[in-house]
C-alpha cells in the first residue's frame, strides 16, 4: 500500500493461499498494520488512535442510548430522564457519551494543532488534509445535531440558532432553514430528522475516517522533521522506521491509557462540569435563556460569527458595496465558515517549502499566536454578547484570518529556515543515539 | 516548545470552557456537602430530613415528576424501609387515568407534579441551577471547590431580605442570589419550621442545606453508583496504563539506549 518498501504478507499455507487468490483481506491486514511508521513520531502523533477509540465509543453508546431514547418533543426530555434513573448503567452510557463528544473534540483539536505545526497538510498528503476537514465538519454536524435530541432549553435554543444561520443567506436562506426544520420552527419534525442524522452521520465519519488513514498510508506519514522518509530501498527505509505493529500500537495504547484515565474521571465525577446547566430544564420555545451558548467546542466558531456586528467598518462597507445583500448577519455566517474553508486551503496558502515548524523560526511564533487566538476566541465565544468580548472576538478573527491569508503566503516567501536533518534516522539518533545498532546490526557510516 | 503550547493551550480550554458561562447571580456560599468529591456519598440521614422539608414546605407549591416514590427506597438515596416507603407513597393521592379518579399513591408512581402556577418542578433544579461559573467565566470555583446546584438552592433559600416590591400585580421578594435579585418565591425557611424525626436541630441553615442534599439526591439519584463506577474505572485503568507504559518501555529500549535531551 505504501510507497515505502517494505515485507509484504506471503501467504504460507494452502488455506491462506485459497484465501489470497480470492480475497487477499489478510493481506490488506497485514500491510496496513505492518507500515513502515517514522520511528522519531513524537507524543503528538498519538490523537489518530485516540479518534478512533472515541469514535467506536460514541458509536457503542450511542447505539444503546438509541435504544431508549424517544426522539418526540413531548417524550425526549423524560426519556433522557428515564435513561438517567432506570435503564441499567444508563447513567453513565449516557455521561460517556456526552463527555465523549468533548474527548472528541479535544483530541481532534490536538490532532488538526499537530498538522498545522508539523506541515502534516502539505504535499503529497493534501488529500489526507481535505479529508481530515470533511471529518471533523461531520463532526460538528453530528455534534450539534446530538445536542439537540435531549430537549433541553439549551437544545432548543442551540438549534433555533444555528438553523436561523441559514435564514441569513440572501433571497433563498429563509426557504432553506425551513427546510431543514421541516416546518416555521424547531419542533417535533426538526427532533426527528436530527435523530435520524445523529445516528447516520457517525457511520459516514467512519467511511471518511477509513479512506484518511489509506490517504496517508499512501503517502507515509509526516514526522516531527517534515524530511521524508528514505525510499530508495528495504534497508533505507528501515533505518528510518519501524512497524506500526508492535511498536506504535504499544506507543499509542498507552497513550489512550492515560487519556482515558483522566476521561473516566470526568465522566465519574464530575460528567456536567463541560455541559450547560440550561439543558436541564425542558425545551419551552416561550422562554428564552439569558445567554444562548453552544457547547465549548463551537465557542472559537461562535465568537466569529458574532465578532462582525454592524457597526464594524469592513461589515459597513461590504454593506454598502452590496446594497446591504450582504448585511452584518449574513457577513458573520460568511466569515464564520470561511475560517474553516481557509484552514481547509492551507497546503495551497502555505508557500514553505520546509515541512515542519521546527525548522521555521518565524512561523513558530505566528503559530504560538494562533495557538493562543484559538484559546482566546474559545473564551470570547462563551461571554455575553456584550461590545467588550465582540471586539475582542473581532481581534481574534482577524489573526485567524491574517495567520491563514497573510502569515503563511508571506512567511514562505521571506522567512530564512533552520538547517534540516538529513534523514529521520539522524534526528532520531541524535535523541536516542544510534540506537539502531543495538538492535539489529547496522554496518557504521 | 510544541510540548509548552499544547499544556498551556489544554489547560487554558479545560479551566476557560467548563466556566465558559457568565456568572450569574452572587453571594452563593460554598457549602460542604457529603456527597462531593470522587468518594463523596449521600448522607442518608440528611436525605429524609430533606424529604421531610420537601414534603412539609415545598410540595404545597412545587412538583418532582420525574421522582418515583419507589426510589425513596432504592439504594443510593433516602433508603426509606419498603413499608416507610409505600406509606409515604399512599399519603399522596394520584389521579388515575384509568379509574377517571383519585387513589392512594402506589410505590410506581412518580411524585405529583407542581401544582402552583409559575412553581418550576424541582426534580432536575439542582443540575439546572449550577450555571455560576467564576471568577471571570473560567469555572475555578467550581473546579476546586466542587461548587454547584446544593450550594446554590442553600444559598438561594438564606439569602432573602425583608423588602418586597409589587410589579404588574405579583408580589416580588428580594433575594441576593436570585438571578434578577428579585424572587417571585417568598422566603419558606425561618428556622424551626419542622419538627426533624431524628432530632437533628432544625436551623434555618440546616434545614436549607438538608433540602438541598435532597434535591440533589431527586436530580442525580445514580450519583454513588456513578463515583463508585469512576473509582474503579480510574484505577483499572491506571494499573493497565502503567502495564502499557511498562510493555511500551522495553518495546523500545533496543532502538533508545540513552536519551539525550
Amino acid at each position: 500500500m505504501s510507497g515505502i518498501p517494505h515485507d509484504h504478507y506471503e501467504p504460507g499455507s494452502a488455506p491462506e493461499k485459497w484465501l489470497e487468490r480470492r480475497l487477499p483481506v489478510i493481506s490488506l491486514i497485514y500491510d496496513t498494520l505492518m507500515i513502515p511508521t517514522p520511528k522519531n513520531l513524537n507524543w503528538m502523533w498519538i490523537w489518530g488512535v485516540v479518534l478512533f477509540f472515541t469514535l467506536v465509543l460514541q458509536i457503542v453508546t450511542g447505539i444503546v442510548l438509541a435504544m431508549h431514547y424517544v426522539p418526540n418533543t413531548e417524550m425526549a426530555f423524560a426519556s433522557l430522564e428515564h435513561i438517567m434513573r432506570n435503564v441499567n448503567g444508563g447513567h453513565f452510557l449516557r455521561y460517556l457519551h456526552s463527555n465523549g463528544a468533548s474527548l472528541f473534540f479535544v483530541a481532534v483539536y490536538l490532532h488538526i494543532f499537530r498538522g498545522l505545526y508539523y506541515g502534516s497538510y502539505k504535499s503529497p498528503r493534501e488529500v489526507t488534509w481535505i479529508i481530515g476537514i470533511l471529518i471533523y465538519l461531520a463532526m460538528m454536524a453530528t455534534a450539534f445535531m446530538g445536542y439537540v435530541l435531549p430537549w433541553g432549553q439549551m437544545s432548543f435554543w442551540g438549534a433555533t440558532v444555528i438553523t436561523g444561520l441559514f435564514g441569513a443567506i440572501p433571497w433563498i436562506g429563509h426557504d432553506i432553514q425551513q427546510w431543514l426544520l421541516g416546518g416555521p420552527a424547531v419542533g417535533n419534525a426538526t427532533l426527528n430528522r436530527f435523530f435520524s442524522l445523529h445516528y447516520l452521520i457517525p457511520f459516514v465519519i467512519l467511511g471518511l475516517s477509513i479512506v484518511h488513514v489509506w490517504a496517508f498510508h499512501t503517502t507515509g506519514n509526516n514526522n516531527p522533521t517534515g524530511v521524508e522518509v528514505r525510499r530508495g530501498s528495504k534497508e533505507e527505509a528501515d533505518k528510518d522506521t519501524l512497524p506500526f505493529w508492535p511498536y506504535f500500537v504499544m506507543k499509542d495504547l498507552f497513550a489512550l491509557g492515560v487519556v482515558l484515565v483522566v476521561f473516566f474521571a470526568i465522566v465519574g465525577f464530575m460528567p456536567n462540569y463541560l455541559g450547560h446547566p440550561d439543558n436541564y430544564l425542558e425545551a419551552n420555545p416561550l422562554q428564552t435563556p439569558t445567554h444562548i451558548v453552544p457547547e465549548w467546542y463551537f465557542l472559537p466558531f461562535y465568537a466569529i460569527l458574532r465578532a462582525f456586528t454592524a457597526d464594524v467598518w469592513v461589515v459597513m462597507i461590504v454593506d454598502w458595496l452590496t446594497f446591504g445583500v450582504v448585511n452584518a448577519k449574513f457577513f458573520g455566517v460568511i466569515a464564520m465558515f470561511g475560517s474553516i474553508i481557509v484552514m481547509a486551503l492551507v497546503p495551497w496558502l502555505d508557500t514553505s517549502n520546509v515541512r515542519s515548524g521546527r525548522y521555521r523560526p518565524q512561523f513558530k511564533l505566528a503559530y504560538a499566536l494562533f495557538v493562543a487566538d484559538f484559546v482566546l476566541l474559545t473564551w470570547a465565544g462563551g461571554m455575553p454578547a456584550e461590545a467588550v468580548y465582540a471586539n475582542i472576538s473581532l481581534l481574534g478573527a482577524a489573526y485567524w484570518f491574517a495567520y491563514f491569508l497573510v502569515i503563511l503566503p508571506v512567511l514562505g516567501v521571506i522567512e530564512k529556515p533552520l538547517p534540516q536533518p538529513e534523514t529521520i534516522e539522524e534526528d532520531f539518533n541524535a535523541h536516542y543515539g544510534d540506537g539502531a545498532a543495538a538492535g539489529k546490526a547496522t554496518p557504521a557510516e | 516548545m510544541f510540548k509548552k503550547l499544547t499544556i498551556t493551550a489544554l489547560t487554558a480550554l479545560t479551566l476557560g470552557a467548563g466556566g465558559a458561562w457568565a456568572a450569574e447571580g452572587g453571594h452563593v456560599k460554598d457549602y460542604k456537602f457529603s456527597f462531593e468529591g470522587p468518594f463523596g456519598k449521600y448522607d442518608q440521614a440528611q436525605l429524609q430530613r430533606g424529604l421531610q422539608i420537601y414534603t412539609q414546605i415545598c410540595s404545597v407549591c412545587h412538583g418532582l415528576k420525574y421522582v418515583p416514590f419507589r426510589s425513596l427506597s432504592e439504594p443510593g438515596g433516602p433508603t426509606l424501609s419498603d413499608d416507610a416507603m409505600r406509606a409515604y407513597a399512599a399519603s399522596y393521592s394520584i389521579f388515575d387515568p384509568e379509574l377517571e379518579d383519585y387513589r392512594d399513591g402506589k410505590p410506581t408512581d412518580h411524585f405529583p407534579e407542581a401544582t402552583y402556577p409559575g412553581a418550576p418542578d424541582l426534580s432536575l433544579m439542582a443540575k439546572a441551577r449550577a450555571g455560576f461559573h467564576g471568577p471571570l467565566g473560567t469555572g475555578l470555583s467550581q473546579f476546586f471547590n466542587g461548587m454547584g446546584g446544593p450550594e446554590y438552592i442553600t444559598s438561594y433559600l438564606l439569602a432573602f431580605s425583608d423588602e418586597t416590591k409589587e410589579e404588574a400585580g405579583t408580589l416580588y421578594y428580594e433575594n441576593s442570589v436570585f438571578s434578577t435579585g428579585w424572587s417571585a418565591m417568598p422566603p419558606q425557611l425561618f428556622g424551626d419550621d419542622v419538627e426533624y424525626a431524628d432530632g437533628t436541630e432544625a436551623t434555618m441553615e440546616q434545614e436549607a442545606k438538608d433540602v438541598a442534599a435532597f434535591l440533589m439526591w431527586t436530580a442525580e439519584p445514580k450519583l454513588m453508583a456513578r463515583k463508585e463506577a469512576g473509582v474503579i474505572s480510574v484505577l483499572f485503568l491506571g494499573v493497565l496504563t502503567v502495564l502499557l507504559y511498562l510493555t511500551n518501555k522495553r518495546l523500545w529500549a533496543p532502538y533508545k539506549p540513552k536519551k539525550n535531551v
